[in-house]
Parts: structure tokens; C-alpha cells; sequence
């Protein structure tokens, strides 16, 4: 995939909204910025990280705040474009390209917006290669990038940038600021090098989003079933993933609360052909552990995601409802979000799912 | 006594109920001016049933009339749409990604200006009166008649939309106005698109009001006029005339609450089966349940309150092919009298299956006595197993259910399928929709977000449900009726002080009833 137009955008934002993972917001409303922009003409430009030089610098641009926040307050494309500049202007040079800070969800489509703004390239990659909550859950960060300065600003260019001792302290002081821009805010931040960039983040989950979407897409086209297309799409993918069908169900029962200030629940599904066979989904923000029958099968960081049982059109945490008949998807993630360090800042113990990070292609 | 009528795209059906019971009910045909269907029906049945006009209390209409002007692109206006938010929400304008024949039948003026709320309340920026008029005179110079005005959060606080109507109506007393929070909820995108069809429609819906109400005048009916809105409650004609995109899909609820009215339960599954389709639903309390994700409208998405359904093609005109192991999803239609086989036409349909399966009285039933057994008996399985996969997706457990079988189409099953624990085919089944619109209930509701902080959970529930039943009561609801029938409680997460938005609606009887 070399660039996003009016053609591959479908499919893009269907795949955006399944490396989701149930979160990072849904994309309807980044893909309507975008449908915006590419009907003027304009088109985004996708590069491969080894595309770029060692000494270039590239910024990651994402949109912080409450995914039910965002539908109402809509991420600002003027402010994004400051951000940026701001952030060049700090690091005294301009920036080559542009990176996503996460793969899944709304922020799957910022840089894509701001490219057809800017005619900056966009890497073939991002830092989460999905969506998660918090800023320091990046590989960027994971591996010694860091998130500060950050940029964090609004529309009436309220402009705050943050120095923080370390990754996760940079995410604490910009939630405080971005509640007060009314839980809406435009970042720009772990600004890099092309060296920093090829080491750390995860490459080629834009294509990858695109042929997701394309494999369903393509699938419904042609009568085949849309599952299938996804499954048998990983069997070939260029980046090598382990994919597997972990539960066909309907939703049985749905429990939503808020607590330590997370959206956290939990999703109950019953088995389509044996109703005494049961899986839990837990959810925050993202779907983060699937168990059957008290045992796991799928979790973080690996991919947990709950697809429409005909079309296999992805279902974000906040569209779950009594009685949806899905399909439970896991997906593995490559070997940079599996890492020691990795699994220490996203894996299932700081999620406090599970004691010990188990691969999906061991327990399923 | 009440008069329920539903105008659905072929039939328009006419009921005559009182204490509870259907004396009368009748079937006439859609007239493109809708009034004379309504006219026709309402005379037949006040005829049937030899019943004065002076006897009715009051009369509620449905009418899928403005999805369907809205679908056909019939009828629309032309319309600016106002969005209060800048310097805010100005990345995306109004109207992306409509189908492009229904942008240019709207023609839309769009303007952005200053304005809107932030979640916790404060204000983006205030609202600056000179550059709304300046926007005002504009669309004074142009032949635009209909305005739709939205407000970032205008759910949480619609004093700027209030404010905004207040000068449009004070430089242009004649023009149409709709202000979002009165549609929508939090969505601003999805809300803002219901507000511009809302527009759109303005000018019909005084047409159709007019049409209804002198159709009644014409039957010496002096009753009020109520029109079902898409949740089962009713709107006063005046509210209609402002808020016609309220009634979208209040055929599917009409029928699924007058299947639970006539049966007398009020939890169970509801097979409406028409001449094309099925819809499927489930009642909980008497009431459909709603749908929980956003729903397309005439290509438009958007975030009505519908009823949750899922239709199939199936109905008693469903086409039979293939040694009956292909039924539908095409239809003959209104043809049915002329195509099917047992009305001497040379397509096999659903009909024709159950004429033959159940010795049934209709058409010529000796047209279909050679029909093989294996045809019927494929058929039979292929729309036994639609039936039971479409049901299986309404419940909510693998407990057995009772459903109801309503709707014309409904004589193509009378057994039991998988999944339920009895099927239920109540009298006057093919009139279901048109007693669900005589089942007069008129509702309040409270959409916000709350912060449980300052007063706790319990005391801020409780105030909101008062407000609700307040509402109720403005709407025309006899107070001793008034009961709260849903309440969701939804955690922001990310927002100071314990936020959550509450959704609350309390229903009772209108007064006349």
C-alpha cells in the first residue's frame, strides 16, 4: 500500500476499527475527515520505515481524550497542524514524515488527516500496532524514545508542553490538561529520529489494516464467508500472524462500570452450539483477556476482537449489545510487543488480568 | 373510543377499539394523498361498526410517510444547516459522506459560528448575536425556507439552540426552524444529520398534518389528533409539524406493541410477517427494545431511537424456487392477488406453500392441490429454519420464549419453531400496527450527563426521574398513570466527579383514554 485514496478507504477504516480491538475509538468520524479531504483531490502519501534516513525526524500526531468525548467535540485538523509545528520548532527542524501513535481506532486515522493537510508522508507503522488507553503503552517508549516534550493543545491554542521525568509521568500530567481542554486535546509527541523510528515502532500495520479490511470486504464480495477471509488472509499476510477463531456466541450478558477511572466491563457470551459452554470477555477501554470456561485463551497485548457473526464487520466495546451473535477473533502480535519490557508496560500484569503473559498460539 | 390507523406504503389499516377491546377494524388502500386513505379507512370502520363520530375520543395515526419521502427523495426542502462550535468541530463540515442525488436535492447553505458547550458544561466560546444575524441575513436573501441549528453538546444544555431560533424567528418569522437537541443525542455528527432531514421534511409534515386533520374534520370527528413517534408514544400534531423525523420506524414499533397488547403479554418475541418482509423484534414491558448502534436512514446515519429488528426476506408474496429450497428475499409484492398461483397467476409463493400445507380458504385452493410433497416440505424447512435463526438473534438467553405472530403475511406459519415455548396468533393479528398507534401512551425523557459527586447516585437518580415524569405530564400523561419504564446508566470514563450520562423515560396514559 503506497497511499490512501477514495478507493482503499473503505477497507482501511474497516481494518483501523479491528486492530481496535474493541477501542481507540471508532473511526467514523476520522474516516469521514478523511473522505473530506481525498473527495478535494488530495491524496496521503505511505511510506516504509526504511524509506526514510537515520537522521530524519519523525513525529507521531495523535488525538487524546474520551472516545465519547471525541464524536462530540471532533478532533481539530488546524490544531493537529500546529501541534506539529510546534513540535518541529522544538526540535529545530522539520519533519520528514509522520507516524501514527496507535494502529487501531480513531487514531489509526489522524496522520492520515493531517498528511492531506500537510502533504507529509506517513510511515507504514505505528507505536501500539492497536489501540491502548495510555501514552506510555508505546513501543516508541518501550524502547527508549521519549514521549516528552509533549505537546498537548486545543483549539483556542491552549498550548502546553510538558517535560516529564519519564514516560508514564508525561501521560498522568497530560490526562489532567486534556480534561481541562474539555477531554478533548491534539498531541504531538515522542519526537524521533529515522534511526529511533526503524528500531522501535511497529512496521507495516497501515497495510496491514488495509488488507484486513480488504479480506472481509472481499470475501462478502465474492459469497465466501467473511471469517474466512479474515483467517485465511493471516494464513498468507506478509507479516506473519497466528489467527484463530477462539468462540462463536451470542452476547449473553453485559456489565459496564467505571472503576480507578477506567470504562471497564465485562461481556458474557454463550456458545451458538453448546449453550452450557460460556466466554468472558474483560474489557478496558480494549478487550484485554478472553476466558472459556475460566481459563484463558487470547490476551494482551495479542488481538481480541469481536466481529459481526455474518459480515465479520468489527464491533467496537461501546456497540456490544444483548443478543449480538459474534465471532471472537485472536490475532498474535509481532515480536516487539511481546518483549520482556513490552509485556512489562502493556502485557496482561499491568492490566492486572492475569499473573503471566501466555502466547495465544500456546493456550489455544 | 379510540381510533389507531397505520399508513403503511401499500395499506392503510383503520381500528376502532374501546376499554381495551378491537370492535371494528378495516384495510384500504395508500392513496398518494395520504389524507384520502386515512379518510377512507376511518369511514369504513366507523360504518362497520355503526359508531358516530361524536363517540370518538381521539385518534392516533402512524405513518412511515416521511421515511419513505425521505428514501424516494419526494418532497424534501431545501435547507442551511448552523453548527455552534467554532473555534471548535469546524474540520468536518455538515453532510459528508451523503449520498451525493440527496446533497443536491437539499441544495444546503452551510455555516459555522461561534458557540457550544464543552462536556462539563462550560461554554467553547459564547454565543455572538451579530454574527448570527449576519448568518441570518444571508439565508433571508436566498429561497431557503428551513433551518437546522446544532450545538456541540446541545443535549447537555440547549440554551444556545434556544437562543439562536429566538433570532431567526425575530428577522424571519415564517421560516422552519429545528434545533438539534430536541432530535438527537450525544453524536454530534449523527444528531446534526437528523436535524438536517428533520429540515428537509418541515415543509411535508405541515402538508400531512394538514391532510389528517381534515380528513377527520371532513368525518365530523372533533377528537385530537395524536401521531406515533418511533419509540410506541404518541406526539401532539403541533410537535409533528416541528418534528417529523420523531415518527422514523414507528410502523415496526406500532405493530410489535399492538402484537403485545393483543396477546397480553408484555415480554416476548414479535414476528411481524408482511408481504416481502419479516421484522423481527422483542418487547420488554409492552415496549419494543432499542437498538444500541447507530442506524442508516436513506443512506444517512444517524442516531434515532429505533426499535432493535431484524428483518428477512420473507412474507407471504416471497417468491418459491428451486423445489422450495429457495424462498425469497424477492416478493411479488401488492401483486399477490394477481401473481400467486392460488389467484390463477403463474408464480408459486409462500401463500400458495401454506394454501396447500394447511388446506387454507384462500384464493382457489384446488390451484395448488397438485403441488408436490417435497416442495412443500422443503419449503417448510427453508422458512422454519429463517424463522428460527432470526428469532434466535432477538432473545437474550437460550431459555425458550413465547412469541407472537402478527402482520397479512402471518397464515404462512402456524407451528411452533425452535426456540419458543409457544406461538401465539392473537385476533385481529393482521391490524396489529394500527392498535399499536390506538395504544395512546405519552412519554418524558432525561438525556444528560450527570456527576454523581455532588449529590450521590441514589438522590441524582431520583431528581432525574422526577424530571422525566414531569415531562411525561407536560406531554398530556394523566399523572396517577405516570410510571418510569426504562433507566441506563452510562460511566464516562476519563470525566472528574463520578460522571455518567443518564438515560430516563417515564410513560403514562393520555387523558382521554
Amino acid at each position: 500500500m503506497d497511499k490512501l485514496t477514495l478507493d482503499n478507504l473503505e477497507d482501511f477504516l474497516r481494518g483501523t476499527a479491528f486492530l481496535g480491538t474493541g477501542g481507540g475509538g471508532d473511526p467514523y468520524v476520522g474516516g469521514l475527515m478523511l473522505r473530506q479531504e481525498l473527495e478535494k483531490g488530495t491524496d496521503c502519501k505511505i511510506i516504509k520505515g526504511s524509506e526514510v534516513d537515520d537522521n530524519d525526524l519523525i513525529i507521531p500526531i495523535a488525538v487524546m481524550g474520551a472516545p465519547t468525548v471525541i464524536v462530540e467535540r471532533l478532533p481539530n485538523a488546524k490544531s493537529c497542524i500546529k501541534a506539529l509545528r510546534k513540535m518541529e520548532e522544538l526540535m529545530g527542524k522539520k519533519a520528514a514524515a509522520l507516524i501514527g501513535a496507535e494502529a487501531g481506532g480513531i487514531n489509526g486515522t489522524l496522520p492520515f488527516i493531517l498528511s492531506s493537510y500537510t502533504g507529509l508522508p506517513v510511515i507504514d507503522g505505528d507505536g501500539m500496532g492497536r489501540a491502548f488507553p495510555e501514552l506510555q503503552m508505546c513501543t516508541f517508549g518501550v524502547y527508549g524514545v521519549n514521549c516528552s516534550p509533549l505537546i498537548v493543545r486545543d483549539e483556542k491554542d491552549n498550548e502546553i508542553i510538558i517535560n516529564a521525568e519519564n514516560n508514564h509521568a508525561a501521560e498522568m500530567f497530560a490526562r489532567v490538561i486534556c480534561m481541562q481542554m474539555g477531554t478533548k486535546s491534539e498531541i504531538a509527541l515522542y519526537p524521533m529520529t529515522g534511526k529511533q523510528m526503524k528500531d522501535t515502532a511497529v512496521h507495516h500495520t497501515c497495510t496491514l489494516a488495509y488488507e484486513i479490511g480488504r479480506s472481509i470486504r472481499e470475501a462478502r464480495d465474492t459469497g465466501k464467508s467473511p471469517l474466512n477471509g479474515i483467517i485465511d488472509y493471516f494464513k498468507t499476510s506478509f507479516d506473519k500472524r497466528y489467527c484463530k477463531l477462539l468462540f462463536e456466541g451470542k452476547v449473553t450478558d453485559l456489565l459496564r462500570e467505571t472503576t480507578d477511572g477506567w470504562a471497564k466491563g465485562t461481556v458474557k457470551l454463550t456458545s451458538l452450539t453448546d449453550s452450557s459452554k460460556e466466554m468472558t470477555v474483560q474489557l478496558q477501554n480494549e478487550f484485554l483477556i478472553a476466558l472459556v470456561d475460566n481459563k484463558p485463551v487470547a490476551m494482551v497485548p495479542d488481538l481480541i476482537c469481536l466481529v459481526d457473526l455474518e459480515t465479520a464487520e468489527p464491533i467496537t466495546a461501546e456497540a456490544v449489545k444483548y443478543g449480538q451473535r459474534v465471532h471472537v477473533i485472536g490475532v498474535s502480535v509481532p515480536a516487539n510487543m511481546r518483549t520482556k519490557e513490552a509485556l512489562d508496560t502493556f502485557g496482561p500484569v499491568p492490566f492486572k488480568v492475569y499473573d503471566k503473559y501466555i502466547p495465544i498460539e500456546e493456550i489455544s | 373510543m379510540q381510533i389507531g390507523v397505520d399508513v403503511g406504503g401499500t395499506n392503510t389499516d383503520g381500528v376502532i377499539m374501546s376499554d381495551g377491546k378491537v370492535l371494528v377494524s378495516d384495510k384500504k388502500v395508500t392513496t398518494s394523498n395520504v389524507g384520502d386513505g386515512v379518510f377512507n379507512v376511518i369511514k369504513s370502520v366507523l360504518e362497520k361498526g355503526k359508531i358516530s363520530s361524536d363517540k370518538i375520543s381521539s385518534v392516533m395515526v402512524g405513518t412511515t410517510h416521511f421515511t419513505n419521502a425521505l428514501v424516494e427523495r419526494k418532497k424534501l426542502q431545501k435547507i442551511a444547516a448552523i453548527r455552534l462550535s467554532l473555534p471548535a468541530a469546524d474540520s468536518l463540515e455538515q453532510m459528508i459522506g451523503w449520498p451525493k442525488d440527496l446533497i443536491s436535492t437539499l441544495s444546503p447553505k452551510k455555516y459555522f459560528a461561534k458557540g457550544g458547550y464543552e462536556v462539563d458544561g462550560r461554554e467553547i466560546s459564547p454565543l455572538d448575536e451579530d454574527e448570527i444575524n449576519k448568518i441570518i441575513d444571508d439565508i433571508g436573501n436566498s429561497d431557503i425556507n428551513s433551518i437546522a441549528v446544532n450545538s456541540v453538546y446541545s443535549p447537555l444544555n440547549s440554551t444556545m439552540e434556544e437562543k439562536t431560533a429566538e433570532l431567526i424567528s425575530k428577522k424571519l418569522p415564517n421560516i422552519k426552524i429545528s434545533l438539534s437537541h430536541a432530535i438527537g443525542k450525544v453524536g454530534l455528527i449523527e444528531r446534526e444529520n437528523a436535524t438536517i432531514i428533520n429540515a428537509a421534511l418541515a415543509g411535508l409534515a405541515e402538508e400531512i398534518i394538514e391532510a389528517f386533520e381534515s380528513a377527520l374534520q371532513n368525518l365530523n370527528i372533533n377528537a385530537p389528533l395524536y401521531i406515533s413517534q418511533n419509540d410506541g408514544t404518541l406526539m401532539l400534531p403541533n410537535k409533528v409539524k416541528s418534528y417529523p423525523v420523531l415518527t422514523f420506524a414507528c410502523g415496526p414499533t406500532n405493530s410489535m406493541r399492538g402484537a403485545a397488547f393483543l396477546s397480553g403479554l408484555d415480554e416476548s418475541v414479535i414476528v411481524d410477517i408482511g408481504g416481502t418482509t419479516t421484522d423481527i423484534g422483542y418487547i420488554k414491558q409492552g415496549f419494543p427494545r432499542q437498538s444500541a448502534v447507530a442506524t442508516d436512514v436513506g443512506g444517512v446515519r444517524t442516531n434515532f431511537r429505533m426499535p432493535d429488528i431484524v428483518s428477512i426476506g420473507l412474507g407471504g408474496g416471497s417468491i418459491v424456487r428451486e423445489n422450495g429450497n429457495k424462498i425469497g428475499p424477492d416478493s411479488v409484492g401488492y401483486l399477490l392477488t394477481e401473481k400467486a398461483k392460488v389467484f390463477g397467476g403463474d408464480t408459486l409463493t409462500a401463500t400458495d406453500i401454506a394454501v396447500a400445507k394447511y388446506n387454507l380458504d384462500i384464493g382457489d385452493p384446488s390451484l395448488v392441490i397438485n403441488i408436490d410433497k417435497s416442495l412443500i416440505d422443503n419449503s417448510k424447512k427453508q422458512f422454519t429454519k429463517l424463522l428460527e435463526d432470526s428469532i434466535d438473534k432477538m432473545k437474550t438467553s437460550s431459555e425458550e420464549v413465547p412469541a407472537i405472530f402478527v402482520g397479512g403475511g402471518t397464515i404462512i406459519n402456524k407451528e411452533k419453531v425452535k426456540g419458543i415455548s409457544e406461538l401465539i396468533i392473537p385476533d385481529n393479528f393482521a391490524v396489529a400496527n394500527a392498535v399499536g398507534a390506538a395504544l395512546g401512551q405519552v412519554s418524558g425523557e432525561v438525556d444528560r450527563v450527570f456527576h454523581y459527586d455532588k449529590l450521590g447516585r441514589d438522590k441524582t437518580i431520583e431528581n432525574a426521574k422526577l424530571e422525566a415524569k414531569e415531562k411525561a405530564k407536560e406531554a398530556g400523561a394523566i399523572e396517577k398513570t405516570i410510571e418510569v419504564m426504562e433507566i441506563n446508566e452510562n460511566p464516562l470514563a476519563y470525566l472528574p466527579g463520578r460522571s455518567v450520562r443518564l438515560q430516563i423515560k417515564a410513560i403514562g396514559d393520555l387523558e382521554n383514554i
